[in-house]
């Protein structure tokens, strides 16, 4: 909770960084209040008092305090990532920005009434937008952060109007009014009820970018500027989850039979479609963003499951944090390589193995974690989402889902085999700095871990 | 804890070699291959001394939630496997020091890193702990095809990764399911063998049937089975030498093995109700890959293809489900691991020396060295399991398994070991005997690592021919347990 505070005094901070002129030191403040925030986060661990907040409106418990944990450690990972995005102008925008869209994503973690999704939804949207278009001289960013705008904007619509039916029918705005409310009413709720609870699915689907609400992604994703794709991809996917598994498992858990349908066909398409299309794309940064939509595939499978307890959630959690992570990864390497060749098309990457081993390697486990291959963190969140979905009756996504990972395989082993055994072409030299080899390197090992000692993250509730 | 160091061991070996750099990277590989090779001898002194013995297993937690656990341990079936494995990587190791890879830490890391998984996949005793080290097992082996292989190798590695993964997916899923009906009284779940067993009997035909062929996939196609196999001729091909050995030596166990200790005991009644289709693509399979042997023009080939029949055999007697059957396949995989490495490293030394392994091309070497031409008869004869070759007692006993079974398998499976002969025979018509070809005049003399190597080899083919009986002691034990809780 005090972690709120900490990045909404640092995002003012940075407001006020132009004034005052104290821009160099923004960086390192930065860095260290998403520390600091961490620690409270950890300090507020298992403490059950006093997590309401707001009247009400918030409310951080250890799921909450787990998620954003998660936001916080990929923000820390990203900014390091991302350091060459704020050595240019608008430098205290960019950070101001960012940082709001933290808050914003932070909220999405502890809502508990519908005022505060929406709110934490904007937040975290509304800077999204403006990144997307930061490249202001660039065609595709402009046309990114225009398509992000209207489709996003077309998204809280529908949130909204979603909420207003649910108000109509319960009366409140509270999730723990309507959980109790639905529990009451016994299935006798008007068929508007129903309706609003399907656009707030549809809203939800929308932000994590499931098929066939997925159209605005590819696009998006491949206009923004590298970094911004990757914390779109990464804190933006995971504050989504963590709203949707607490509306969907929490609030309308109890009127499931009208919503898991509408979810299996949605993941069942996204598994198709997003590993079909990846399979066929030139530019890894594409690719990176059709496979995305398959991740978000894989962790819906979680919710649908609706399981046991703290089964489901910690499953969630687990997966985003092995995606976010290996996403970074992957991210710092695509950074690294368009920067130097001029483009993230696959043939970029010829020739990596010989020239940088070492973001070669690391660039192997990135991919063999997003593949879901063992040791690594990847294969430890399939896993947990198979075991939570196996003992439902929607065993055919399972298999639907083997499949396409199967297909997943053939385009994240395109990069490696393109890193080891195609020539390279042209003489650019792909040199790092040696943050990003920090980063990488943390990143791997961190996969690595992940998938040696999965423990500590999926007990973690228990 | 022996055992939990037989998993170590290699694991450190390859950090080690990682960072070593040049010619040292061979030699400290194969030194501490060797460190890995007496360990397992250790260790099967101990069994020997006492089976029951606390050294011989290791059950620590691993997500406990899950009742996942590192459970590792060594029976007889087990003991046979790692000590082939141990045996067999420092000879691979060996044959190697006449090629030159490049990068050759990352060469020698890999094959150790290998050794590590498939000595865990021998030894693991919890089911998830099992997936884990089969799929692990498959990354370096990928990566050694794909860095050394020949031309072509993206293509081929690539479609035997996605091959053997594939399969790998659904054993998985036959697994997870196996594990949710665990603990069906006490309520906790396991991913013990032991309750894996009694989570597989207590399933009815129907579910049976669907985690026999979800985990039957998996075996299939890493043994190969027909028609499973299309991805093996051409990755054995392309691969580099110690690759293809790695993968028809060690790996190509792993599935068989996997058939005795994780697919057998599960399902009885699905193997009572399909073992007939699963025989009879087995027995197809051998018929098929030899008539294809008969024709093939490289000789690296038709031992791949060979390698598909005898796979077939050892698959058809293990799912004969009878104790010759089983006993026969067990010792037949530690003869074919240690033949068909013999095989391949003669296919390379007549690749270096001649530069061709077209059968068409050579003719004659034995004029040029009498020495490798004796060996290499040796290597064959073990092969086609002539008697008192190693090759023998496990063929005799398989084929005597699959009567059996039922006659008629037997009888297609005698009609194989005729196929066998032939393109065996034939084979080293053409490459050692009649007219000294124009390839042949260069052979000259074998470099000492090649000949220590054969040595072993044949060594190990006519120890084993003559005197299986340790071995077979060994097989029969672990036989008598799998069956007992078959039946």
């Amino acid at each position: 909770m005090k972690g709120l505070f900490i990045i909404s005094g640092l995002g003012v901070l940075a407001m006020l960084a132009e004034i005052f002129k104290f821009k160099k030191l923004l960086y390192p403040l930065v860095l260290i209040g998403i520390l600091a925030a961490y620690v409270t986060n950890f300090m507020e661990w298992n403490n059950n008092t006093n997590i309401e907040m707001f009247a009400n409106m918030m409310r951080f418990d250890n799921v909450a305090l787990a998620f954003s944990g998660v936001i916080l450690v990929t923000a820390f990972f990203w900014f390091i990532l991302a350091n060459d995005y704020f050595e240019q102008d608008h430098v205290t925008d960019h950070f101001a920005l960012v940082l709001f869209a933290l808050v914003g994503a932070i909220m999405l973690t502890g809502f508990s009434n519908m005022t505060t999704l929406f709110l934490g939804i904007e937040i975290l949207s509304i800077p999204m937008y403006v990144l997307a278009a930061s490249r202001k001289r660039d065609l595709a960013s402009n046309e990114a952060g225009f398509k992000y705008l209207i489709m996003g904007s077309f998204a809280s619509g529908f949130l909204l109007f979603g909420i207003a039916l649910i108000y109509g029918a319960t009366g409140s705005f509270d999730l723990m009014a309507i959980r109790s409310f639905i529990s009451h009413a016994q299935g006798d709720l008007p068929a508007f009820f129903y309706a609003g609870v399907l656009m707030v699915l549809i809203a939800m689907l929308f932000k994590v970018s499931a098929a066939p609400f997925h159209f605005w992604a590819p696009d998006v994703y491949e206009g923004s500027p590298t970094v911004i794709t990757a914390l779109m991809s990464t804190i933006v996917k995971t504050a989504a989850f963590a709203a949707f598994m607490r509306l969907f498992l929490v609030v309308f858990g109890g009127v499931n039979e009208s919503w898991s349908m509408v979810l299996a066909v949605v993941i069942a398409l996204s598994l198709v479609i997003s590993n079909i299309t990846a399979a066929t794309q030139q530019s890894v940064k594409r690719m990176l963003a059709y496979s995305s939509i398959s991740h978000a595939a894989f962790m819906l499978m979680a919710i649908l499951a609706n399981q046991r307890g703290m089964t489901s959630v910690s499953a969630i959690l687990y997966y985003s944090l092995a995606y976010s992570v290996g996403s970074i990864a992957a991210f710092t390497v695509l950074y690294n390589i368009s920067k130097a060749k001029g483009n993230a098309n696959i043939e970029a990457f010829n020739g990596l193995g010989k020239r940088h081993p070492f973001m070669a390697v690391c660039m192997v486990i990135a991919m063999l974690s997003l593949a879901g291959i063992p040791i690594t963190a990847g294969f430890f969140a399939k896993y947990f989402i198979f075991s939570v979905m196996i003992g439902t009756t929607f065993k055919w996504l399972i298999i639907l889902a083997i499949l396409t990972s199967a297909v997943g395989v053939y385009y994240y082993f395109k990069v490696i085999i393109a890193m080891y055994f195609k020539q390279e072409d042209g003489e650019q030299e792909v040199t790092m700095e040696t943050s990003h080899v920090l980063l990488l390197a943390l990143t791997t090992i961190f996969t690595l871990a992940l998938g040696i000692v999965p423990k500590y993250v999926i007990e973690i509730f228990t | 804890m022996l055992v939990g160091l037989l998993i170590i061991v290699p694991l450190i070996a390859s950090l080690l070699v990682f960072f070593t750099k040049g010619n040292t990277s061979r030699t400290v590989a194969l030194g501490l291959s060797v460190v890995e090779f007496i360990l397992s001898l250790v260790v099967l002194f101990q069994f020997k001394h006492n089976p029951a013995s606390a050294d011989l297993m290791l059950n620590c937690p691993w997500v406990e939630s899950l009742g996942i656990h590192f459970a590792v341990s060594v029976d007889a079936l087990s003991m046979l496997m790692v000590l082939l494995t141990t045996f067999l990587v420092p000879l691979i190791i060996l044959s190697s020091f006449n090629t030159s890879y490049e990068k050759p830490n990352s060469f020698y890391g890999l094959i150790l890193l290998m050794q590590m998984a498939l000595v865990g996949v021998f030894t693991a005793n919890d089911g998830f702990l099992f997936y884990v080290f089969w799929e692990l097992a498959l990354i370096p082996i990928y990566f050694i095809c794909l860095l050394w292989g020949g031309e072509n190798r993206g293509r081929i590695t690539f479609k035997f990764f996605v091959y053997t993964l594939f399969g790998s997916l659904f054993m998985l899923v036959g697994l997870v399911y196996l594990y949710n009906h665990t603990g069906f009284e006490t309520g906790i779940k396991s991913w013990a063998v032991t309750d894996l067993y009694e989570a597989g009997k207590s399933l009815n035909l129907q579910q049976q049937s669907v985690v026999f062929w979800c985990i039957f996939l998996a075996f299939g196609i890493k043994m190969p089975i027909f028609p499973l196999h299309t991805w093996q001729p051409d990755t054995y091909v392309n691969a580099p030498t110690q690759g293809t050995m790695l993968l028809s030596g060690i790996m190509l166990k792993m599935g068989t093995f996997g058939l005795i200790k994780w697919l057998m005991p599960v399902t009885p009644l699905a193997l009572a109700e399909w073992g007939w289709l699963a025989i009879g693509l087995s027995v197809f399979g051998i018929f098929y890959a030899s008539c294809i042997a008969i024709v093939q023009k490289d000789y690296k080939r038709l031992i791949a293809y060979s390698s598909i029949a005898h796979v077939g055999l050892i698959a058809a007697g293990i799912l004969s489900a009878n104790q010759q059957g089983i006993q026969g396949a067990v010792m037949q995989m530690l003869a074919h691991g240690v033949n068909v490495v013999g095989l391949f490293l003669i296919a390379d030394i007549l690749m270096r020396h001649t530069g061709t392994r077209e059968m068409g091309k050579l003719g004659g070497i034995r004029n040029m060295n009498g020495n490798f031409a004796v060996l290499f008869l040796i290597v064959m004869l073990g092969s086609v399991a002539l008697p008192l070759t190693n090759g023998f007692v496990g063929e005799f006993l398989l084929i005597n398994g699959v009567y059996q079974y039922g006659a008629w398998v037997a009888a297609f499976a005698g009609l194989t070991v005729i196929l066998g002969a032939v393109y065996m025979l034939r084979s080293y018509q053409a490459i050692m005997l009649g007219e000294k070809r124009d390839s042949a005049i260069a052979f000259g003399s074998l470099v000492s690592t090649d000949k220590w190597v054969l040595y072993i080899i044949c060594f190990a083919i006519i120890t084993f021919g003559v005197y299986p009986k340790p071995l077979n002691d060994l097989a029969e034990e672990g036989t008598k347990a799998i069956l007992t809780y078959i039946k």
